[in-house]
């Protein structure tokens, strides 16, 4: 009986916080218009999520290029395919690759950050100093984070793109000796689409990023705020956030590939 | 003013019961703070001092029981009505709760910044007078990270003050401090209610404070009130826990 009472507070507490989640993405998206008077703590945001995570972003996406196009490289090395490895590594970052990596490495800096900050915030009673002073905590806290986020998943993206593409190139050329202008040119290739301003593949991946950046955020955040009992539940609050961000990565990936691509 | 509408003017608990779960918080808490004086919750720790704060900002809301200010019922506002009431209300936190990324002035003119929309001079100004009355003028730029606790509670003061409240309520105001600038604090909430006329509704285990501070006490013991009196009838009062309390050993 206590095992069962046990599973069902367990369960409870899950559809609860996940209520808290939805309602603050809506009541946050509904506060969107306010965002011009938050430009302050949204540059600051932009700079956190953004330009500080970056470097670490790049290199886990450049070795994630390069072991892409190793490994792929040696399969089709065996059926003489090796000319086919720019085109593979383009599309795989630009696809799943860069926006996954992303927003795994913005999960793990950005998110677990936001999550401390906010738990800190919370269990020192600064958030209900907030409350008490007719603040909104979304407005003030999370609005700014879940835009920056949204903003500059996409942005880091980009140059998770580039780089894990010229990882692959320097294994093309190194280990697979292809040349860099037969890759280059292969990249190109897979990329081109004469009928939009962006390829399908990346105009995709960068709004997969987009939904990870807002899903990372808005998550992390409400981890944060609903933190309590000290130093212990800041620590399981930003564990919360990483774990669920990188669950519901996974799955909004997984819907979003399937909304735009079809197996049949 | 009708004689009614006076009586009501203040802070009024009556038979306020609150449960966490299986955990009963409040239990028939009942008090009233008349307008312009100050009240002392004195107790020990876990009697549900700092929630019945809580109930009277409206964070919090009773499970039975009533709850006004100046006749207002707290738990009955909706969200338009809340921040109105918390408009003439400031809270003094335990540690201060200063947003730690904003200097001690930017702390301060938070309230009038985001709720009032005051021209920047005009903050500027009520700032730095609402520092000066609380002997920070010279830590406007600090951060929160660099002043000591003491600094951090006045600074908190100061932003509980910069909105002229009508009514401030005091969570432990000299929690952790040094009897020193404990004495300091008790100054300053003195002076607020003797020159601005502020209400105040105190949390404390501090024997000290409460004598200094408090037009009136209450006792609380597992979740209400089991004594209440001026400072003076709670020095002769028989009741045990008085005496033990009044006997300074919370000191």
């Amino acid at each position: 009986m206590s095992l069962l009472s046990a599973a069902g507070a367990m369960v409870r507490e899950r559809v609860v916080g996940a209520g808290f989640v939805v309602s603050l993405l809506l009541h946050t998206a509904r506060l969107t218009p306010r965002l011009p008077r938050r430009l302050r703590f949204f540059l600051d945001a932009c700079h956190s999520a953004g330009v500080r995570a970056l470097p670490v972003t790049l290199i886990v996406a450049m070795f994630a290029g390069m072991i892409l196009a190793l490994q792929t490289g040696i399969e089709l090395r065996n059926y003489g395919q090796t000319g086919a490895i720019g085109t593979i590594t383009a599309l795989s970052m630009c696809r799943e690759m860069g926006p996954f990596i992303t927003a795994v490495v913005l999960a793990a800096t950005v998110g677990s950050a936001m999550a401390a900050e906010l738990g800190t915030m919370n269990v020192s009673d600064e958030v209900t100093a907030l409350e008490v002073m007719s603040i909104d905590p979304a407005d003030f806290l999370v609005l700014p984070r879940v835009a920056a986020l949204t903003v500059m998943c996409p942005a880091v993206t980009v140059f998770s793109n580039l780089l894990g593409i010229a990882g692959g190139s320097l294994v093309a050329e190194f280990q697979l000796g292809i040349s860099q202008t037969y890759y280059w040119n292969s990249v190109q290739d897979a990329l081109s689409d004469t009928a939009h301003v962006l390829p399908k593949d990346v105009y995709v991946g960068l709004f997969k990023a987009t939904v990870f950046g807002c899903l990372i955020a808005i998550i992390s955040c409400a981890c944060g705020l609903r933190a309590q009992g000290g130093a212990f539940g800041v620590g399981s609050a930003v564990q919360g956030a990483v774990r669920n961000s990188v669950i519901m990565i996974i799955v909004s990936g997984f819907i979003v590939t399937s909304l735009f691509y079809r197996g049949r | 003013m009708s004689e009614t509408a006076t009586q009501e003017r203040g802070i009024r608990l009556r038979d306020v019961h609150k449960a966490f779960g299986e955990r009963k918080v409040l239990c028939g808490m009942t008090f009233t703070v008349p307008k312009g004086t100050n009240y002392v919750l004195m107790g020990g720790s876990g009697t549900g001092k700092s929630v019945t704060l809580r109930h009277v900002i409206g964070i919090l809301k009773p499970d039975r029981g009533s709850v006004q200010v100046d006749g207002i019922e707290v738990p009955e506002l909706d969200r338009a009505g809340l921040m109105r009431l918390r408009t003439r209300m400031g809270y003094l936190f335990q540690a201060g709760a200063l947003i730690n990324w904003l200097t001690v002035a930017d702390n301060v003119a938070l309230p009038l910044r985001e709720n009032q929309r005051a021209p920047r001079a005009e903050v500027r100004d009520r700032v730095m007078r609402v520092l000066e009355l609380v002997g920070l003028a010279d830590a406007a730029e600090q951060m929160p990270a660099r002043i000591s606790g003491g600094m951090k509670l006045r600074a908190g003061l100061a932003r509980a003050l910069v909105t002229e409240p009508e009514y401030v309520l005091y969570d432990e105001p000299n929690a952790g401090l040094d009897p020193i600038t404990a004495d300091q604090i008790h100054e300053l909430i003195i002076r607020v209610r003797d020159e601005l006329g502020v209400t105040g509704l105190i949390v404390t285990h501090s024997t000290r404070c409460a004598t200094l501070c408090g037009d009136r006490i209450g006792v609380t013991e597992s979740g209400r009130i089991v004594a209440e009196g001026t400072p003076e009838e709670m020095r002769r009062s028989t009741n045990e826990l008085v005496r033990a309390f009044m006997s300074g050993g919370a000191d």
